[in-house]
């Protein structure tokens, strides 16, 4: 199992059994990629040795993305909404818990240096793990979830200083050791101190004035070519270039990759470049995942079971204790109280880092380092518990208290309505949306379309419709309405067969070019469909019949009840339609002599049935009978 | 003076659409067709208010449905006659202008009495719309009505009345017609009309010419200026 390929085959299997099972389970899917891990690593199969360490190292870049996607959500003017509880709260968190873990260490009888880096260890949590448990529930939006985010975000800022601090807390000297991962030592870091400061602002300038002034023209004209593989190069291309160039200049990778996702969150690309980038994203920290799991040393937790057991658990708890205060403090509702304390409660993954890192400048010992190791795993394997614990036992209580706050918030923050296709059909149905103050997100195949309609005010996004990722990035899950305007009969059928199996909840309201086409869609259960010329040909219908002579008002009420008369035939025919093209144009040339004949047999009855409520002559009549008796 | 012409098909109506030609050549008429101008009855609520903030004597003519108005006059009313604009604070937009109803109904004119077999009177049916206008602040004058009309057969059955609503609407836009007794009387032709000697005659003269006239237009009083 050495090659490439085998370790390959032991990941993907590892992954493919484990999280469906775990989800299945109701676990979701982190907990199901650590248990995997646990089950493919040395204490179990033992089908993943040392190895898995640098595999983990790799997976990490899957973090990397993940803070480019949650940028790509975070619109500039939002970030600084959320200033406050990144600042406030997030440093809270980080200063008191670094606090707190340091007097913890004293009082166990680590000396004064080392409790102070496992301080700095402990108060960070686990970005993959939280925001994915997170957004796998569709709690991103929620209170707790933007509190949550805004401490993560913090924490990602925060070891930047730490890694400066480590090799001063050294008991002796140790010479600049070589690191894998977030610390890594360039020859940035031989440079004065100004400098250093020069290459860090000029690389952050460097994310978001490309961002602004050359990516967005590079990607038009990419996406004018339609090549989508050409299009997902650029976007890998885009997030790998920005972490190599924050590793050069020491800033942490996952922090230049969220800031460019800021910068390009209101870029037109956007949910393209979540398309894209997702799969990999989701890949990676699996695999991220399943290392971790696999790095469990169950060695030492049976050599010393109720030691590692213990500090795991004191750990958990003495995070969450101070958490769940800042969250009162910070006036956060109850359900987002417990979700901000549990879901933050664990070692994040840089602890691996910093864990090495400390090791290596002489900071800390191994004696210490290596149990630390298995509490940070175990704490982070516990953490999808804690969310279980979460949703079964705690907010069923809490929100039977405040209500349904936690879901509001999350759907008040998208857009109901999802509009495919934006040309002369889509516009309209938009414009109206907007003209009552319904948002809706666009999407659109054509870039240039793309570009004059942004210019113009509009929230347009450039992307096939008929892929789920793009579906998903568009908010789907979370609307209500979905407008299906593309004039592609065929691009109209895909994406309604993927929108009908991945959204069962959205409405689609379907634009049709004709009967077939109409048919077709119906075949898929689409419960409104209109097609795209009958209501302006009956329009034009109507004006015709006033120009003969007929009064305004009865040309109207005569074109309603031919469209109820077409719409009835549409209905009776669709039975014919069994998607047998055959049976479908002969029953349809059929139908077209029937409705020849119905037209001309029914017309004027349908007509006197309209009018009797107004036909005096019937009136005039019994109005002589009745003279006569009378 | 305005005009405001409500008949869902007048291409079927009888005496509406006989009552409306013999008037829409009328100088001084503005003569506005509701279910022409707004056939899905989406009314344009501007164009209405300027109409009437144009003419001082609004005439509502329709044919009278289940004792009341056709649809588009009550979506009319509903929509135009805004709260501020034409009643309540600030209201005051149709302040003093006169208004009164041009009805055709199919029964007789002993239907529309406490004894006949309708059991209220015109004016009493008209309630709604007479208290609209006192809230408007408008002068609202007694109806005039073409009664039986199911009767009435052909141009020589309705002449009589056809020239009698003209001369109706020639004398409230020439301020020949006492306006006291027009908003007491029971029927705008019972009112006492002020009128030119040549008119009355001819007024006359098509009366003694129409063998089916009823009373009503018979004992009418035409009093010379």
């Amino acid at each position: 199992m050495d090659s490439l390929l085998g370790q390959a085959f032991v990941y993907l299997a590892a992954a493919v059994i484990g999280v469906p099972i775990a989800k299945r389970l109701g676990l979701g899917s982190v907990l199901g990629y650590l248990l995997a891990g646990v089950v493919i690593g040395p204490w179990a199969l033992g089908l993943v040795g040392t190895e898995g360490q640098d595999v983990m190292h790799f997976a990490e870049f899957g973090v990397v993305m993940m803070l480019f996607l949650v940028g790509l959500e975070l619109r500039p003017a939002l970030l600084w909404q959320l200033r406050r509880p990144i600042l406030g709260l997030g440093g809270l968190q980080v200063v008191v818990t670094i606090a707190a873990a340091t007097a913890g260490g004293l009082a166990l009888g680590v000396d004064a240096r080392q409790s102070l880096a496992l301080g700095m260890i402990i108060a960070m949590s686990s970005t993959a793990i939280v925001l994915q448990s997170l957004g796998e529930r569709g709690l991103m939006k929620s209170g707790g979830g933007q509190a949550s985010f805004s401490v993560l975000l913090f924490q990602d800022l925060a070891v930047i200083p730490m890694l400066a601090l480590f090799p001063l807390l050294a008991a002796h000297g140790v010479a600049h050791a070589e690191d894998h991962g977030h610390g890594e030592v360039s020859f940035v870091a031989s440079l004065p101190a100004w400098a250093q400061a020069l290459a860090l602002l000029g690389a952050v300038a460097v994310v978001v004035l490309s961002g602004r002034f050359v990516v967005r023209p590079a990607f038009r004209l990419l996406a004018a070519t339609r090549l989508r593989e050409v299009f997902t190069a650029a976007a890998l291309f885009l997030v790998v270039g920005i972490a190599l160039l924050m590793d050069t200049v020491g800033l942490s990778p996952a922090l230049g990759t969220f800031l460019a996702g800021v910068v390009l969150a209101e870029s037109e690309y956007r949910h393209e470049l979540e398309g894209d980038i997702e799969p990999f994203k989701g890949l990676l920290l699996g695999l991220f995942f399943i290392s971790v799991g696999a790095q469990i040393d169950f060695g030492l937790v049976r050599a010393a079971p109720l030691t590692i057991v213990g500090l795991v658990v004191g750990v958990v708890t003495l995070k969450a204790a101070i958490l769940y205060g800042l969250a009162v403090a910070f006036r956060l509702d109850p359900a987002s109280r417990w979700l901000f304390a549990l879901g933050l409660a664990q070692v994040g993954e840089f602890a691996f880092v910093l864990l090495s890192f400390g090791e290596q400048q002489g900071v800390l010992v191994p004696a210490v380092s290596g149990p630390m190791l298995a509490v940070v795993a175990l704490s982070m394997a516990i953490t999808p518990l804690g969310f279980v614990l979460l949703e079964r036992v705690i907010l069923p209580r809490v929100t039977a208290t405040v209500g349904q706050r936690v879901h509001d918030e999350v759907e008040s923050s998208e857009h109901p309505v999802v509009i495919a296709g934006f040309g002369r059909y889509g516009q309209v149905v938009g414009r109206i949306l907007k003209a009552n103050g319904i948002g809706a997100t666009v999407l659109d195949l054509d870039s240039n379309m793309v570009d004059v309609l942004r210019r113009l005010g509009h929230r347009v996004y450039y992307g096939d419709a008929s892929r789920p990722e793009l579906l998903h990035a568009a908010g789907c899950a979370h609307a209500k309405v979905f407008v299906l305007a593309v004039d592609d009969p065929e691009q109209g059928v895909l994406i309604a067969k993927t929108v009908k199996h991945e959204f069962p909840h959205l409405k689609i309201v379907a634009r049709a070019r004709n009967r077939p086409h109409h048919y077709e869609l119906r075949a898929l259960g689409i419960e409104h469909i209109t097609r795209e010329t009958v209501a302006s040909a009956v329009e034009s219908a109507t004006r015709t019949l006033q120009y003969v002579g007929f009064r305004a008002h009865t040309a109207h009420r005569m074109a309603r009840l031919w469209r109820e008369h077409d719409e009835r035939l549409i209905e009776d025919l669709a039975a014919l339609w069994g998607g047998d093209q055959n049976t479908y144009f002969a029953a349809a040339r059929r139908a077209s002599e029937e409705a020849e004949r119905l037209i001309q047999a029914e017309a004027p009855r349908v007509y006197a049935d309209a009018d009797a409520a107004w036909d005096n002559e019937v009136l005039r009549s019994e109005d002589a009978r009745s003279d006569e008796r009378g | 003076m305005l005009l405001l012409f409500a008949h869902p098909v007048l291409e079927r109506s009888r005496a509406n659409r006989r009552l409306l030609a013999g008037v829409r050549d009328l100088p001084g008429v503005t003569v506005h067709d509701l279910y022409e101008a707004y056939p899905t009855l989406a009314i344009d609520v501007r164009r209405e208010q300027r109409l009437l903030l144009d003419h001082d004597v609004i005439v509502f003519q329709h044919p009278f449905y289940w004792y009341s108005v056709p649809a588009i006059l009550k979506e009319w009313q509903d929509l135009v006659l805004e709260h501020g604009w034409a009643y309540g604070a600030g209201g005051d937009a149709l302040r003093g202008k006169i208004t009164f109803n041009a009805i055709t109904t199919g029964g007789s004119e002993a239907a529309y009495r406490r004894e006949g077999s309708n059991r209220f009177t015109m004016r009493e049916l008209l309630a709604p719309w007479d208290q609209t206008a006192h809230l408007c602040k408008m002068t609202f004058l007694a109806p005039f009505v073409v009664h039986a009309t199911l009767k009435l057969v052909g141009d020589d059955g309705f002449g009589p009345h056809v020239a009698l609503y003209r001369q109706i609407l020639e004398a409230v836009r020439d301020h020949r017609l006492d306006l006291a007794a027009a908003a007491n009387a029971e029927r705008l032709d019972e009112a006492h009309v002020r009128t030119s000697a040549a008119s009355a005659t001819a007024a006359s003269a098509t009366a003694a010419n129409t063998s089916a006239t009823p009373p009503t237009i018979a004992t009418n009083t035409l009093e010379v200026r």
